[in-house]
C-alpha cells in the first residue's frame, strides 16, 4: 500500500493541488475512518476489562488480552471456530474443484446439449435460498443429514456463479495450448488439470476468497440445520448469546473479534486479489 | 473418475475406448466430467424447488403427512395481517436502503477515483466492513444503540444534552436502526463495483469532452452516467434483492425477540424462518417462499428489460 497508488485514475500531476480537492480528500478519509469505527470499537472493547467497558475512549486505559485467553480456553467458542475453518475450507476445496471442472467442460468441450446444461446450471441463480431450505430441511431429516457437518455442507459444494465464472476464464485459454497437450498423449484430465487450471489461476483466487468469505459469514442455512451447540459455526454459536442485562459485552465483543480476524487477515494479505476479483466478477456477473 | 467411469465393464480395457473416434472420445469425457454436477444440480436445486412448489400447496407440518389443499395457504397469505406488515418491513427496507446506500456508494466512488494520494488505503477502510461477519458485526452496532453508560451514539448525545434514543427498543426506530447496519455491510462492495465501472470508461472520451468545453457536470450527466448504466443497474439489482432477502443483522440484533418490538423490524426472510422452524408450518412457509421467489423474479426481469431497452 503505497502513499501514491500506481493504479489511480490519472496520472501525477504536482502544483495543481486545489483546495477543493483537499477538502475532498479530507471528507473521504473521514467518511473512510467512520466507516470502520465500529471494528475498531470492536477490537478496543475486546481489549478492555469489564470495569472499563463504561469508558468510551478508542483506546483503552490497561490494554490486555485475558479475555482472548478466557474465550479462547471456553471449549464451545474453540470448538465453533474449527467447525467455520473445516467447513470454510472444505466447501471452498469443492467449489475450486467441481466449479472449473463444469466450467472448463462448458468452455472448451463441444457437445450436445451443452447450452442446454449451461442454461440449466444458471438458471438456479434465480432460485432464492430461502425456497430451498425447506425442501433441503426434509432431505436432511429422511437422510439423517441434520445437524452434522455434511448436512451443513451440501448446499454449497458447487455454485452456479462459480461455474460461470470459471466457464468465462477457461474461454480466454487458447486451444493450442490444449492441443499441444493432446498431441503429447495427456488425457482429458490431465490437460484439464495440468495445463488449463495453472493458466487460471487468478479467476481460482478470486473464487476461493468469495468461497471462503461466502462460507466463513454464512448464517441462514447453518441456524437452521444445526441443533447441538457442539456442531454451530461461530455466526449460529455468537448469534446464541443473549442480550440481557448482565451481558458481558467485553467478551461478545472478544468473540465478534475472533470471528472478524481471520477475514481481515485474508484480506491484507490478498488485498489486490479481492479487491481486483470483486471488480472482475461483478463485472463479468 | 478419470477411465473408469468412461469404459464398460465387459470391454477389454483399451479395445472399444481406442476405437472411438477423437470427438466421440471426447463427449465421453464431457459428460464424464459433467456426471456429479448434474447429480448435483438435479438432486440440490432443481428437484427442491418444484418440491418448494408443491410444499405451498399442502398443510404439511412434519409431524402428520403432507396433504394437498390447494390455494389454501396463499388464500391464507393473503388475508393475515401479519404478512401485510412484513411485506411493508421487507418494501421499506428497499425503497430506502437501496437507493441510499446507491447514491452514497456512488458519491464515494466518483470522488474517491480521482484521489490519488492514499488511494489505496482509503478504499480499504470503506471495503473492510463488506468482509465482517453480519452475526458478529451484530453485536458491535447493538452495543453501539445501547443507553447510557454503554452505548457509543448515546453516550455522545448525551455529552451535548440531547435526550437519550432507544433505538432498537422502539417501534419506530428499530427499523432505521438496522437498515444503517446493512447499508453499512454493503456499502463497500458497491464502491468497488463503481469503481471498477469508473475505471472501464475510456479515458479519451472525458478529454474530447474537455475540448468541447463541457463543464464537471455536464461530464457527469451526459457521459459517465450513461456509459455507467450497466454498472448501475447491476448494483441497482443487488443491492435491492440483498434487502429483499434481509436476515442476518435483523435476526442478530434483535434476537431476544426476533424481528423487533411488536414485529416493527420483521422482514419476510424472517417470518418465512420463523413459520417453518419455530411453528414448524411447513406448507405455509413454503407459501412465503414462494412469494418472495415471484418478487425477486421481477426484479431480476426487470433489469434484463432495463438493459435490452437501450
Amino acid at each position: 500500500m503505497t502513499a501514491i497508488a500506481p493504479d489511480a485514475g490519472q496520472p501525477l500531476k504536482f502544483g495543481r493541488i486545489r483546495p477543493g480537492q483537499i477538502l475532498i480528500w479530507t471528507v473521504l478519509l473521514l467518511g473512510g475512518l467512520l466507516m470502520i469505527t465500529p471494528i475498531l470499537y470492536m477490537f478496543s472493547t475486546s481489549l478492555k476489562t469489564a470495569s472499563q467497558v463504561y469508558d468510551l475512549r478508542l483506546i483503552p486505559a490497561a490494554p490486555s488480552f485475558d479475555n482472548y485467553v478466557k474465550v479462547l480456553s471456553d471449549g464451545n467458542f474453540m470448538r465453533w471456530f474449527l467447525n467455520s475453518s473445516f467447513i470454510a475450507i472444505t466447501v471452498t476445496l469443492s467449489n475450486l474443484f467441481f466449479d472449473s471442472m463444469v466450467g472448463y467442460t462448458l468452455a472448451k468441450f463441444e457437445f450436445r446439449g451443452r447450452y442446454f446444461i449451461f442454461l440449466a446450471i444458471l438458471s438456479t441463480l434465480m432460485i432464492p435460498t430461502e425456497m430451498l431450505v425447506i425442501p433441503w430441511y426434509l432431505m436432511s431429516a429422511q437422510l439423517h443429514w441434520l445437524d452434522s457437518y455434511w448436512g451443513i455442507m451440501f448446499p454449497g459444494m458447487m455454485t452456479a456463479f462459480g461455474t460461470f465464472l470459471m466457464k468465462q476464464f477457461f474461454e480466454t485459454v487458447p486451444d493450442d495450448f490444449l492441443e499441444a497437450a493432446r498431441i503429447d498423449g495427456l488425457n482429458e484430465f490431465q490437460i484439464w488439470w495440468k495445463v488449463a487450471m495453472p493458466l487460471v489461476a487468478p479467476a481460482l483466487s478470486a473464487l476461493a476468497i468469495f468461497t471462503f468469505l461466502g462460507n466463513w459469514t454464512a448464517f441462514f442455512w447453518p441456524l437452521i440445520v444445526t441443533t447441538s451447540r457442539e456442531l454451530y459455526t461461530l455466526p449460529v454459536g455468537l448469534s446464541s448469546f443473549s442480550d440481557a442485562q448482565d451481558t458481558r459485552w467485553e467478551m461478545i465483543m472478544t468473540g465478534a473479534a475472533l470471528a472478524t480476524i481471520p477475514t481481515l487477515i485474508v484480506f491484507l494479505v490478498l488485498q489486490r486479489f479481492i479487491v481486483r476479483g470483486v471488480m472482475l466478477a461483478g463485472l463479468k456477473g | 473418475m478419470t477411465h473408469g467411469a468412461t469404459i464398460g465393464d465387459a470391454a477389454p480395457k483399451g479395445r472399444v475406448w481406442d476405437r472411438f473416434p477423437i470427438r466421440t472420445k471426447r463427449v465421453i469425457w464431457a459428460w464424464a466430467f459433467l456426471a456429479l454436477p448434474i447429480i448435483f444440480y438435479g438432486w440440490i436445486r432443481f428437484y427442491p424447488t418444484f418440491q418448494a412448489f408443491w410444499i405451498s400447496f399442502t398443510d404439511w407440518d412434519i409431524l402428520k403427512p403432507a396433504q394437498f389443499v390447494g390455494f389454501e395457504n396463499y388464500d391464507k397469505l393473503i388475508h393475515d395481517p401479519a404478512f401485510w406488515k412484513v411485506f411493508r418491513n421487507t418494501f421499506t427496507y428497499l425503497i430506502i436502503g437501496a437507493p441510499v446506500s446507491l447514491v452514497v456508494a456512488f458519491a464515494v466512488a466518483y470522488y474517491l477515483d480521482r484521489v490519488r494520494f492514499m488511494h489505496g488505503f482509503i478504499r480499504a477502510l470503506y471495503f473492510l466492513p463488506f468482509l465482517t461477519t453480519a452475526a458478529a458485526l451484530a453485536w458491535v452496532w447493538r452495543w453501539i444503540y445501547q443507553p447510557v453508560p454503554i452505548g457509543l451514539i448515546n453516550g455522545f448525545l448525551a455529552q451535548f444534552g440531547i435526550p437519550q434514543q432507544t433505538f432498537l427498543k422502539s417501534t419506530t426506530q428499530a427499523l432505521p436502526a438496522i437498515m444503517v447496519t446493512a447499508i453499512w455491510a454493503g456499502l463497500g462492495f458497491q464502491v468497488i463495483i463503481f469503481l471498477a465501472g469508473l475505471r472501464a470508461i475510456p479515458q479519451t472520451f472525458y478529454e474530447a469532452a474537455r475540448i468541447d468545453g463541457l463543464g464537471e457536470g455536464a461530464i457527469l450527466r451526459k457521459i459517465t452516467l450513461p456509459l455507467l448504466k450497466p454498472t448501475t443497474v447491476f448494483l441497482v439489482v443487488f443491492s435491492s434483492i440483498g434487502f429483499l432477502r434481509i436476515f442476518d443483522q435483523v435476526y442478530n440484533m434483535t434476537s431476544n425477540d426476533p424481528g423487533g418490538p411488536l414485529g416493527s423490524t420483521k422482514p419476510i426472510v424472517l417470518m418465512i424462518y420463523q413459520t417453518a422452524f419455530s411453528s414448524f408450518d411447513m406448507g405455509y412457509a413454503a407459501a412465503q417462499t414462494v412469494v418472495l421467489f415471484t418478487i425477486l423474479l421481477i426484479v431480476s426481469l426487470l433489469q434484463l428489460w432495463v438493459l435490452r431497452s437501450r
